[in-house]
């Protein structure tokens, strides 16, 4: 019998020929990753343990991204934990706040290629299998056990697949085709399993989005999004990193627990309804809900690419007077992109605020937290209770250009009502 | 953690309860296990649970509780207030993880959970994989993790269950 991508990568990393679902293995890790709230709980666990060394200062990634600049003294501190680590054992990869979301970061910086074995300490890390890597979010337990011996514990995933066929309408973007699937399959749809995506549609969409894609299979409740890399994934790689990588597919005879195939040209833009991921409508039905701000940027959709389209959207407009609309670069790299493009000339001219870097308001963080009862259209991955603020406030995801609209007209819009398909190329 | 029974009060909560509801990202400036607990479920259904209940209450959920973040602070936070064990029909994955890493009993069983009222009494044997309702004196089977699993918990979390191999 054959094996998929997901299992093929794990039994190269685990020293086993094969491996089946619901295996246990013990696998070696290419990169362990942690951020400012998840790293300071795994370092304390070290500590404690007395364990002075860790099992390769290259291939652990230590990234401030959550609550820097530091939004308070307690933040302060837990960045001072990981800063003073990072500087003490010599952490190659350790990311200064302002450079960026780790996910974003590592892709970008050529820190993951294909057929990695990656784990990270945000549930986000699925994000690495837009390049098909195994990439999976896990606790500070599991990356302190990483950090010291290199290797994690891995129940071996049933694996669904997911087919795209079709061309996209215009403003339908890679998060439009996983609020679908979320919204089909439902938040533990894909509970302990890995998602595979393929077809012709995903095959179409560049790395950034495929990488919108992996980054919410967790969303399903998945261990791992992925996609078999290509041609494209292959250029975007090997600009990056020197080296050498292997790329697995998924065999002809590969089990399966679950395939869907879906038309993606039937797919509208698509918005996720407070206050779970599935619950996912057409934007055309929520065009009377106001909104009190709009957020585009995060791990998910915060890359240069979906800064283009919402600038596409919001150049030579004006963000409606009752919207405070935020945009956040998800790295340094796409902020100075964004700069030297004017991107960031038309977010401050149309009256949005741009803030360095950081995680900030996707959950609710700072730069940008809800009061009681007010709303917000992001572009992020969460719309839980209480995720971008106050309990009593409203989260809906959408893609960058429906949120772009959305803080033109101050309430939830189709791109179309804003700009018509003549004044720009999307 | 020992063979030992685990009897508490039920506090019973909803599907998809994610890591935002159990500890609001606000206090996640901190690592401090006491001051997370302080702070437990608030922006869940129960709100007042963390100031109300008491040590040993039992914490009953239906599917897919945890979901959402990666953040220890959950399971921490939910440990640290004196919560002895978690019964829900499923866990989110990295829960489940973490609960098993750091040592939290977790139990799943989705014919108790649908059996089992908010305020009951229960008792869970956890090395015999059985939930007892006592009000009506039924017992439902949990769902057997595998041995390398329970190991773990047994152990009281997978630094200790490591400790020999972490420390040499």
């Amino acid at each position: 019998m054959g094996m998929t991508i997901t299992e093929k990568i794990i039994a190269k990393h685990s020293g086993k020929k094969e491996v089946h679902p619901g295996d246990l293995v013990n696998a070696k890790v290419d990169l362990a990753m942690a951020n400012d709230v998840t790293a300071p709980l795994a370092i304390k666990l070290l500590e404690k343990y007395g364990i002075d060394k860790v099992f390769d200062p290259e291939r652990i990634a230590l990234v401030l991204s959550h609550f820097v600049p530091a939004k308070d003294i307690k933040s302060a501190e837990q960045a001072k934990i990981v800063r003073d680590f990072a500087k003490k054992y010599g952490i190659k990869h350790f990311f200064e706040e302002g450079e960026g979301i780790e996910h974003t970061l590592l892709p970008e910086r050529g820190l993951v290629v294909p057929g990695d074995l990656v784990v990270g300490a945000d549930s986000h890390t699925c994000t690495y299998g837009g390049l098909g890597a195994f990439s999976t979010g896990v606790g500070s337990t599991d990356i302190a056990y990483a950090m010291a011996t290199g290797e994690i514990w891995l129940r071996v995933p049933e694996s669904m697949k997911f087919i795209f066929y079709g061309s996209l309408k215009p403003w339908v973007s890679g998060k439009d085709l996983i609020l679908y699937t979320i919204g089909q399959i439902g938040v533990d749809g894909a509970l302990y399993r890995a998602m595979e995506f393929e077809g012709e549609t995903i095959s179409s969409l560049s790395i950034e989005q495929r990488l919108t894609i992996a980054n919410m299979a967790i969303e399903a409740g998945a261990k791992n999004g992925i996609i078999a890399p290509d041609e494209k994934t292959i250029e975007y790689v090997k600009v990056r990193t020197d080296r050498e990588f292997t790329i697995y597919k998924s065999d002809e005879d590969a089990e399966y627990v679950e395939i869907y195939e879906w038309d993606a040209s039937q797919i509208d833009p698509l918005v996720a309804k407070p206050y779970l991921p599935s619950n996912v409508v057409s934007v055309y039905e929520l065009s009377d809900v106001t909104i009190d701000q709009a957020f585009i940027g995060s791990c998910t959709n915060g890359r240069l690419e979906d800064l283009r389209i919402a600038a596409k959207i919001l150049k030579g407009k004006k963000v409606h007077p009752y919207v405070r609309c935020i945009v956040i670069p998800a790295s340094k790299d796409v902020y100075i992109k964004a700069m030297r493009e004017g991107l960031i000339d038309i977010f401050l001219e149309a009256g949005c605020v741009v803030s360095t870097s950081t995680c900030g308001p996707c959950l609710g963080g700072h730069m940008g937290v809800l009061a009681e009862g007010e709303r917000c259209i992001s572009t992020s991955n969460r719309n839980f209770p209480g995720r971008m603020g106050h309990p009593k406030s409203e989260a809906y995801l959408a893609n960058p250009a429906v949120v772009a609209a959305s803080a033109v007209l101050g309430r939830i819009a189709h791109p179309e009502e804003v700009v018509s398909l003549e004044e720009v190329t999307v | 953690m020992s063979g030992n029974v685990i009897r508490g009060k039920v506090w019973k909560f909803g599907d998809n309860v994610d890591t935002d509801q159990i500890i609001p990202a606000r206090y996640l400036n901190t690592s401090d296990p006491y001051e997370l607990a302080q702070h437990v479920m608030e922006d869940s259904e129960h709100p007042s649970f963390a100031k109300e209940h008491k040590k040993g209450d039992i914490i009953v959920a239906g599917r897919n509780f945890g979901s959402g973040s990666s953040r220890e602070h959950a399971p921490i936070a939910i440990k640290y207030a004196g919560v002895p064990v978690v019964i829900a029909k499923s866990f989110a994955r990295i829960f489940f993880r973490n609960a098993i890493n750091m040592g939290l009993p977790i139990v799943e069983s989705p014919e108790a959970v649908d059996k089992i009222n908010h305020g009951d009494e229960v008792e869970v044997d956890l090395e015999g994989g059985t939930i007892k309702i006592l009000r009506t004196g039924e017992v439902y089977k949990a769902t057997k993790f595998p041995k390398e699993l329970m190991d773990i918990l047994k152990a009281g979390g997978l630094m200790e269950y490591a400790r020999s191999r972490l420390c040499r």
